[in-house]
């Protein structure tokens, strides 16, 4: 018989019961909550009679619709101007209140979007299972934990119950062998995965990231890159335990700590697939061929490197794949066979769950010190993932080169990674964004995003379009 | 939540793949706190010709005359047909509620995104799978015969056409069940007390870090 894969051993160190119907009831250890997904809920619970089955499994932040300038935060709350989004964010307060869950609120350092808080307070565990009403849940897989996604019936469902009715999912490896070479980044590797398996490629899967070039990654780029496991269309991305992994946790807020944090390592050093473990799927890549990734068109898999060129719909493969192509070119306004690099840029977003880490915002500062968004540029935003990493990025001077340059320092939030709040695209506007999804309308109505790494970003902020980042230097402001 | 075991309904096709959960329910109608009324800006973008914002009259909006929904033929449909990876993208659970809102009680598609699947049947929505040759061929007839209108028969698990052809589909046992009586899940679940109680004691002693207060 082979060994288990790292989905594996989570599922079954948590599985309740199997019902005998291909669903099991599983143990859930964390659930998170933002404003969005959790306010019918909460009302759902409430016209059952309800409470929550175990308080101190939840931990909520408002992220999606808060704004993001000094002036509005200032205000807190009252500081939010559409009537819509300040009811939902109250509601969130309330219900936390009511019902006795921790909430990290507006202007508490410790806000930020859900899946940043998660990890940097620790109560993100590797071996845990994690879920939230948030599709991106996925990004704590980085750490080990079974994590995924779910609606707002599922939260009610986790709120009463402490657990989720499942079912197993396959299981898929994709291994990226090799070294990254320079300015290719965890964004850029998970794009290519994307282009590569498609976004319906990992439907139904669980998919462990593994390989040397995943292994060299720090805790920052393996959250990108789980993160945008349901851009494959995989619920779950998982990677296993490592050194890199015990380190991160290492003294945050809710990690274990003495005696009890040796008895937890040791537990999770076995989380990680057998030798001998069986995927159903197996995809490899080679590091060393991925270069800066730049989407196209409007959704994840229309995706190709720096260098390349707006495809034409004629060499699609199939009818439905050259309409959607067609479809694609015309909302993106591009040409087929245009060069990725003459493609002009009107706003610049870096921000978002997937790339508003310290690492990401390190990596941007980098490439713009000392120099200037371009004047055909209209606006070019840093929205730091959490007030902690904004706090981080103040003490390392990052806030001052990015200024400096002539990019706008915001508050902490989801912002114009889908533009809940006042940031937002203009019809037709090109935005080079390093969030996750390039959908129609998605970072405003109209608007048309590219979805990048943040030093692809940067670096189009500057050129005020797309060029390649590792010839940025020696290029100039070309 | 609403039981299903039988529909003779109209149905509307729409002909993309990878239809996102932002295109069937853009993110600025998520404001809601309520679990109704998100028919009306069910793919809001592509339904009318300017921008949407919640609390809008919609009477008062410009029709796209192009799409699908607003052509008279297809008024009351409530089958949709779609293509492949239907609902990928967000899991916002307004995308079920603003389909089953409008009307649609069925969707048939080559595949679904994984969360989407989940929420459609847990608000009474029958996700119908079929082959994609199957799919082509119910486009072409809906196309070809205005008023073409489908039997979905959960119970048998087929979907029968206009002309008498059986189209086969599979649904996992529990879901049916559940979509069959229209049961809640959590009351499901709380029938697994003990059980619940029982695991989470053994899981506290064996990993007592994953609890904040022992």
């Amino acid at each position: 018989m082979s060994g288990q894969t790292l989905y594996d051993k989570l599922w079954s160190q948590h599985l309740v019961k199997e019902r005998g119907d291909g669903t099991a009831l599983i143990y859930i250890d964390r659930h998170l909550l933002h404003e969005v997904t959790s306010p019918q809920a909460f009302e759902g619970l409430r016209l059952a009679g309800r409470r929550p089955w175990r308080l101190d499994a939840n931990l909520a932040t408002p992220d999606h619709n808060v704004p993001t300038t000094l002036v509005e935060r200032a205000e807190g709350n009252a500081g939010i101007k559409d009537e819509v989004s300040l009811i939902q964010v109250q509601t969130l307060d309330d219900n936390c209140e009511s019902f006795g869950i921790e909430e990290f609120r507006i202007n508490d350092p410790r806000q930020g979007i859900v899946h940043v808080v998660g990890p940097e307070q620790g109560a993100t565990l590797p071996g845990m299972t994690v879920v939230c009403g948030d599709s991106h849940t996925a990004t704590h897989g980085a750490f080990a934990a079974l994590s995924h996604g779910i609606g707002t019936s599922e939260v009610e469902h986790v709120l009463a119950t402490q657990c989720l009715l499942a079912q197993k999912m396959n299981n898929m490896q994709v291994r990226v062998e090799g070294e990254l070479g320079e300015g290719v980044t965890a964004k850029d590797v998970v794009l290519a995965i994307i282009g590569r398996i498609g976004t319906a490629g990992g439907t139904g899967y669980a998919i462990e990231f593994a390989g040397s070039a995943i292994r060299g990654l720090s805790m920052e780029g393996r959250m990108t890159v789980c993160n945008m496991a349901i851009e494959a269309g995989a619920r779950v991305g998982l990677i296993a335990v490592d050194d890199t992994t015990i380190d991160y946790l290492r003294d945050r807020h809710y990690a274990p700590q003495g005696e009890m944090w040796d008895a937890a390592v040791a537990d999770w050093r076995r989380l990680v697939s057998d030798d001998d473990a069986a995927f159903d799927k197996v995809v490899t890549l080679d590091a060393a061929e991925i270069e800066p990734q730049v989407s196209w068109g409007t959704s994840p898999e229309m995706v190709t490197g720096v260098g390349g060129e707006v495809p034409d719909p004629d060499e699609a493969g199939d009818d439905t794949a050259r309409t959607g192509m067609i479809r694609a070119l015309e909302y993106m306004g591009l040409a087929p066979k245009q060069k990725i690099t003459d493609i002009r840029l009107d706003k610049i977003f870096i921000g978002s769950c997937t790339n508003s880490r310290i690492e990401d915002l390190r990596a941007a500062a980098r490439v713009a010190r000392g120099h200037k968004v371009a004047d055909s540029v209209a606006l070019a935003m840093v929205v730091p993932g959490s007030g902690l990493v904004k706090r981080q990025a103040e003490e390392e001077g990052l806030d001052k080169v990015f200024l400096d340059a002539g990019f706008e320092w915001r508050e902490p939030g989801c912002s114009m990674c889908l533009a809940m709040n006042a940031d937002k695209l203009g019809a037709g506007e090109h935005c080079a964004s390093t969030s996750n999804r390039n959908f129609e309308g998605r970072q405003g109505y109209g608007g048309r995003t590219h979805l990048v790494s943040p030093a692809m970003a940067a670096a189009a902020a500057i050129a005020g379009h797309f060029v390649d980042v590792r010839q940025f230097d020696s290029a100039g402001e070309a | 939540m609403q039981p299903f075991h039988y529909l003779a309904g109209l149905v509307a096709p729409l002909d993309r793949a990878n239809v996102d959960t932002d295109l069937i329910i853009p993110k600025q109608f998520l404001k809601s706190i309520k679990r109704t009324g998100f028919g009306v800006n069910l793919f809001d973008e592509l339904r009318y010709l300017d921008e949407g914002y919640p609390g809008q009259d919609a009477s008062q909006r410009p029709l796209n005359p192009d799409f699908v929904l607003n052509q008279p033929r297809y008024q009351g449909a409530s089958i949709l047909l779609a293509r492949k990876n239907f609902g990928c993208g967000s899991s916002r659970e307004h995308a079920p509620w603003a389909l089953e809102d409008f009307g649609f009680r069925v969707v048939i598609a080559p595949s679904f995104a994984d969360i989407f699947y989940n929420n459609a049947f847990k608000n009474g929505i029958l996700l119908v799978k079929l082959s994609e040759a199957e799919v082509d061929r119910l486009f072409e007839e809906v196309a070809a015969n205005e008023g073409y209108r489908l039997e979905v028969d959960l119970e048998k698990q087929r979907v029968t056409t206009p002309f008498g052809e059986l189209l086969e589909f599979e649904v996992d046992d529990f879901r049916k069940h559940c979509l069959l009586e229209g049961l809640d899940d959590i009351g499901i679940t709380l029938k697994d007390e003990d059980a619940i109680h029982a695991f989470e004691k053994r899981h506290r002693a064996e990993r007592p870090w994953m609890f904040r207060e022992a």
